[in-house]
């Protein structure tokens, strides 16, 4: 198993640009993963003796390091003018098609760029791909979740444009990805009418890091049991400061509003 | 899985650490892991031995402090402990909390030998 982020290697972690043949991991600075050596990362860190061994006080986070990567993405993001949005949510809510649907209305008006996260296949990078927005899939191979080592890599894959939009598909997966800040500005979480009402309650976490949800899949509501208001109410009780989008991407409803919010992210062209 | 991650980054943390202190390994580790971070301990520890394996962290103790979930009622402005991130103000029974303690998840120290 590899020691630096648990893959086995033929499961190893891939950033390939459409039609792209796969290549080994390799943990070096230009693909893969960041080692920083910075041993001025800890000031406050005080050592003393204690019978003949050290006691180090750390009080440093679990996660420092991919926070760190995640704030070095942001800044990046922030010199740029980049609006950085990761779309989260369970396998199978309509994450993809929701993002076929936007890039495709918004193409021309809205300069966009897209990061396809997905355990295994080019499946979903192949379908963003037609639609001719610049795009890049990572594969975690085992991997639940994207972290912002793999965002990083994968920025410097993309040539993204100022001033434009980077919309992050990150594993379908609705408890890991939670704990882990890939630099975005948005994190928006997205759950289908098809799923149960209560999801907000049972993942609270994703909820709870999220500014924004989407409820999709709304024009197959009067087929299921999915109650939207207790959902929202839901929803709420975990995250107060959380707005809603009702929506079906599939059938083209209610996307106009999230299209609106979109526009005020970046610049737009007329 | 996530917790494969986290133990995997508190032994990048704990590597790092030996080799600044110039010592061999560590002999103790103490964490701190909120209620509302996210993380089972349970799956934690189910996963740690094999984590560890052959690290500076192979042998050593280590130490867990849960920290209870707390919150604030932004409408009574009373603190109150909570378990799970939507439970409502036990004043108000409002929803219009801020957590302000549970989402740790920290090295507090190593003892490094």
């Amino acid at each position: 198993m590899c020691s630096t982020c648990g893959c086995d290697a033929e499961d190893s972690v891939k950033i390939l640009l459409p039609g792209e043949e796969l290549h080994p991991h390799h943990h070096d600075p230009e693909n893969g993963h960041h080692h920083q050596h910075n041993h001025h990362s800890h000031p406050l860190t005080r050592d003393h003796t204690h019978e003949g061994s050290r006691i180090v006080n750390l009080e440093v986070d679990v996660l420092s390091k991919n926070n760190l990567m995640a704030e070095r993405n942001r800044g990046y993001f922030e010199a740029r003018n980049i609006c950085c949005i990761n779309l989260v949510s369970s396998p199978g809510s309509g994450k993809t098609t929701l993002l076929e649907r936007t890039l495709t209305a918004l193409k021309g008006k809205v300069n966009m760029a897209v990061i396809e996260g997905d355990q295994q296949t080019t499946n979903d990078a192949d379908r963003i791909h037609k639609t001719g927005v610049p795009v890049v899939q990572v594969n975690t191979g085992k991997g639940c979740h994207l972290d912002s080592d793999m965002v990083h890599s994968a920025i410097m894959k993309l040539e993204l444009k100022d001033n434009s939009i980077l919309f992050i598909e990150n594993v379908g997966n609705l408890v890991c990805p939670s704990l882990f800040d890939l630099g975005e500005n948005h994190r928006v979480v997205i759950m289908s009418v098809t799923e149960g009402t209560d999801k907000p309650l049972k993942y609270p976490t994703m909820f709870e890091t999220s500014d924004i949800c989407i409820i999709n899949k709304i024009d197959l509501g009067p087929y299921v049991d999915f109650d939207i208001e207790k959902s929202r109410e839901y929803a709420l009780r975990v995250n107060h400061h959380l707005d809603f989008f009702e929506l079906s991407a599939t059938r083209d409803e209610g996307m106009r509003a999230w299209y609106e919010w979109l526009k005020t992210l970046v610049p737009v062209e007329v | 899985m996530h917790e494969l991650t986290i133990t995997l980054s508190i032994v990048n943390i704990a590597e790092e650490e030996v080799r600044k202190a110039s010592a061999q390994k560590v002999e103790e580790i103490e964490m701190e892991i909120g209620q509302l971070s996210g993380v089972e301990v349970d799956s934690l520890e189910f996963l740690w031995e094999e984590a560890v394996r052959s690290s500076v962290l192979e042998s050593a103790e280590r130490k867990i402090y849960h920290i209870p979930g707390k919150a604030r009622c932004m409408e009574c402005d009373i603190e109150f402990e909570i378990e799970q991130i939507f439970d409502p103000c036990p004043k108000c029974q409002q929803y219009f909390n801020d957590i302000v303690a549970g989402k740790e998840l920290r090295i507090k120290s190593l003892t490094v030998t």
